[in-house]
């Protein structure tokens, strides 16, 4: 089967042999009630209340949502308005915390007995996806079609990130526990693991793991970034297009992050909601990169202390990858539900575009066969008719064109631009 | 710390820029270059640089003038000077050098709005319009080595020789020890100059492999010598240096193999039936006029994408 074009990027996973390490509950946190897609919570709590962990202290009725709970134990001294790095305006909690770390008694391990009370569970949990896109768990694993291939996403495509490679080497059993968990409840017949193959070790034990399973397979991904990419991850490892308009749903696949699933096994084990979570903490103004398990709402400044990071001569920092992260524009700014990464650079050439050779680069390297250098045009000339010829509502933004191209031309940016142009239906 | 500086991503970036690949577009020529001096002597490298130079000064002026910013630094005006050079005979007058670089720079490159928006390759607008205006002089070639007297016996290329007991050898079309312009009779450090760009990837091999095949298989069947017709003339120059020019050839694969098509099947009735003997220039230049089209039937095939979209109501 032809695989879908890619790019090689230097791997830069200079953390994967760093186990994950703790942080210490830091004195503060500040939790904003919008960290997955969709509708933002409204806070249950009020300034003065007390906190414990795992205590939900956001909610809303929307279903396109996951509710916010509380890792630390604690008081809440204010409730602000707060804009995160996609711009979404929500409430954000802050709780000063007591140190005692008291579990609240609202978490208890739920009862599911058929998928309904599954789905329910899941949604009590917090979970989202963890690899950073922060879709809602209940709502994929709650699907209009008929389903009867889950792909687990251990691709983890974009440099320096190996937060899931971790939760890999140190909880493989909670992995393939939850794996059947979700295949059971939702009477899946067959799982593939999907891996990157710059993960060897992972690989090797995984294949071992499932060995005498043969409703799991392990499928080893060409490293070619970005395998990570939905669309992409499904095509490589089942062959299935998702076409324009439908979801992986109607292709009968629905995709998970390997954290994500690990975390549900886990939590109907012990009913722990998702409040904390394992980033990388990288990039050449760290001193110590490392792997750090912490509560949700910690500061990225403290984090970055953690690390040896030299605050001031920090310049840029990006949550998330390189190549699909969010500038972070307020080092102050905490950790929430999709963080997987964590970046901190001490320089930024600041990139000067010029204009398109029409070197054809960028048509070479987009895995879904788009040609950027024709959409900029079009969008140039604001052609929305020729757009939405050139299929821009399909781009997914993965940056390989703008990074491949000699020009410096920012295509990836001017296609979301373009989408805004072409009507909704 | 100041301000954290905002940027959308990705925030990563690889190394190839344009002047990168410009300078290594110079480099791959050198070879084809050092032949021409070999074989035609001296003047090649003052009509070379008056080339270079005049095109880097049109291109300056014109940048100014338009009050656009300075594109001198990205080499493609270098470019464009070296390879117009090597598509005139030795002897040429250096006032006509100057002529050709303005055609190249001002009228075909600057006026379409610089780089990557002209539709024709500047070089061959170039030659077409020197070899229309001054046919005597675009057609006064040096017998190779005869070079130390400038009015050094003139000799017809090879094409029109084709299939006479005056007829090269293969070998000495291949090496380029034979008339023509400086720099298309050297085929072998063309074809050398070819294969660096493919293996740094700044070229695909689909147009002139599509091209220079297509006009041997061409020649094979209508019982001309496939070998000779693909080797005397400026095939390789035009193949792998021309019809490979980002701006004014499709850009997908397909489309490069359409292209490079176009330009044996052309080549191939101009020689035939033309009355010039050569026909890679205008097969190009024709080519690129038709690569807009060539574009629009070639566009690469988006994954999932629904065909036309209906219109509902
Ligand atoms: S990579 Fe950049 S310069 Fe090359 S065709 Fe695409 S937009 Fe143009
Ligand atoms: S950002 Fe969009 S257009 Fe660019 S390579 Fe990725 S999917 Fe293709």
């Amino acid at each position: 089967m032809k695989k879908l074009n890619g790019i090689k990027l230097k791997h830069r996973k200079n953390t994967e042999n760093s186990s994950t390490v703790d942080f210490p509950v830091p004195e503060k946190v500040t939790i904003p009630m919008s960290m997955t897609m969709g509708a933002p919570c409204q806070p249950l709590v009020k300034v003065g209340d007390t906190v414990a962990v795992g205590q939900k202290i956001g909610d809303t009725d929307a279903a396109f949502s996951a509710p916010v709970h509380s890792g630390v134990s604690g008081k809440v001294t204010a409730i602000t308005d707060y804009r995160n790095v996609m711009g979404t305006v929500c409430k954000m909690i802050e709780i000063e915390t007591d140190g005692l770390q008291t579990v609240s008694d609202e978490v208890k391990p739920p009862v599911v007995t058929d998928k309904e009370s599954f789905v329910k569970a899941v949604r009590q949990s917090g979970a989202c996806g963890l690899g950073g896109a922060g879709f809602p768990t209940h709502i994929k694993l709650n699907p209009k079609a008929d389903i009867d291939t889950l792909i687990i996403n251990a691709a983890e495509c974009e440099p320096y990130i190996t937060a899931d490679y971790r939760e890999m080497m140190e909880n493989p059993q909670d992995i393939i526990n939850g794996i059947n968990l979700v295949k059971s409840k939702l009477g899946i017949k067959t799982a593939k693991l999907a891996i990157e193959a710059n993960k060897p070790e992972a690989i090797k034990n995984f294949t071992a793991m499932a060995e005498n399973d043969d409703t799991i397979d392990i499928i080893t991904l060409p490293s070619a970034y970005p395998q990570g990419a939905e669309k992409v991850i499904i095509y490589n490892s089942t062959g299935r297009i998702v076409n324009e308009g439908s979801l992986p749903a109607d292709a009968g696949v629905i995709v998970m992050n390997v954290s994500t699933v690990a975390f549900l096994y886990r939590y109907m084990q012990t009913g722990m909601p998702l409040v904390t979570r394992r980033l990388t903490i990288d990039g050449n103004a760290v001193g110590e990169p490392k792997n750090v398990r912490t509560v949700i709402g910690t500061s990225f400044r403290e984090l970055l202390e953690f690390c040896k990071a030299d605050i001031d001569s920090i310049k840029k920092l990006i949550a998330g990858g390189p190549m699909m992260g969010m500038s972070v524009p307020d080092i102050d700014m905490p950790v929430v539900k999709t963080s997987n990464a964590l970046l901190a650079f001490n320089h930024y050439d600041e990139r000067k575009t010029s204009s398109c050779i029409r070197c054809g680069r960028c048509v070479r390297v987009c895995p879904l066969g788009l040609m950027p250098a024709d959409i900029d045009r079009a969008y140039k000339i604001r052609n929305v008719e020729e757009l939405k010829k050139l299929k821009v509502m399909l781009c997914m933004n993965c940056g390989s064109c703008t990074y491949v191209c000699p020009a410096n031309r920012k295509l990836a940016e001017t296609n979301q631009l373009a989408k805004a142009l072409i009507p909704r239906k | 710390m100041d301000k954290l500086i905002v940027s959308p991503s990705p925030h990563d970036e690889n190394y190839t820029k344009t002047t990168n690949i410009m300078l290594n577009v110079i480099i791959a020529l050198l070879p084809a270059w050092g032949a021409a001096i070999y074989f035609f002597g001296m003047r090649v490298i003052p009509l070379t640089a008056v080339c270079i130079g005049s095109c880097i000064f049109f291109e300056y002026v014109c940048r100014q003038m338009m009050k656009r910013d300075n594109t001198i630094g990205d080499l493609s005006a270098v470019v464009t000077g070296l390879i117009l050079a090597m598509n005139l005979p030795s002897t040429l007058p250096y006032w006509m050098a100057v002529i050709g670089s303005f055609v190249a720079i001002v009228i075909v490159k600057q006026l379409f709005g610089g780089l990557g928006q002209n539709f024709a390759n500047p070089a061959i607008t170039a030659r077409i319009v020197l070899m229309i205006s001054f046919p005597a002089a675009m057609t006064r070639w040096v017998e190779p080595f005869t070079h130390t007297d400038l009015d050094a016996i003139s000799s017809a290329t090879p094409l029109p020789l084709a299939g006479t007991d005056n007829a090269a050898s293969y070998l000495d079309l291949f090496l380029g020890k034979c008339g023509g312009c400086l720099g298309e009779t050297c085929s072998a450090a063309l074809l050398i100059g070819g294969l660096y760009l493919a293996a740094r990837k700044i070229i695909s091999l689909a147009a002139p492999l599509s091209f220079i095949g297509s006009l041997f298989v061409l020649s094979w069947i209508s019982g001309s010598d496939p070998v000779y017709q693909i080797l005397a003339g400026g095939v390789f120059l035009g193949a792998f240096f021309m019809a490979t020019d980002y701006a004014t050839t499709p850009i997908t694969t397909k489309g490069k193999i359409v292209f490079g098509l176009g330009c044996g099947i052309i080549t191939f009735i101009i020689r035939r039936f033309g009355s010039y003997p050569e026909g890679v220039s205008f097969s190009i230049l024709l080519m690129n006029v038709l690569t807009p089209y060539i574009e629009q039937l070639t566009r690469t095939k988006v994954l999932g994408a629904k065909e036309a979209e209906k219109n509902e109501g």
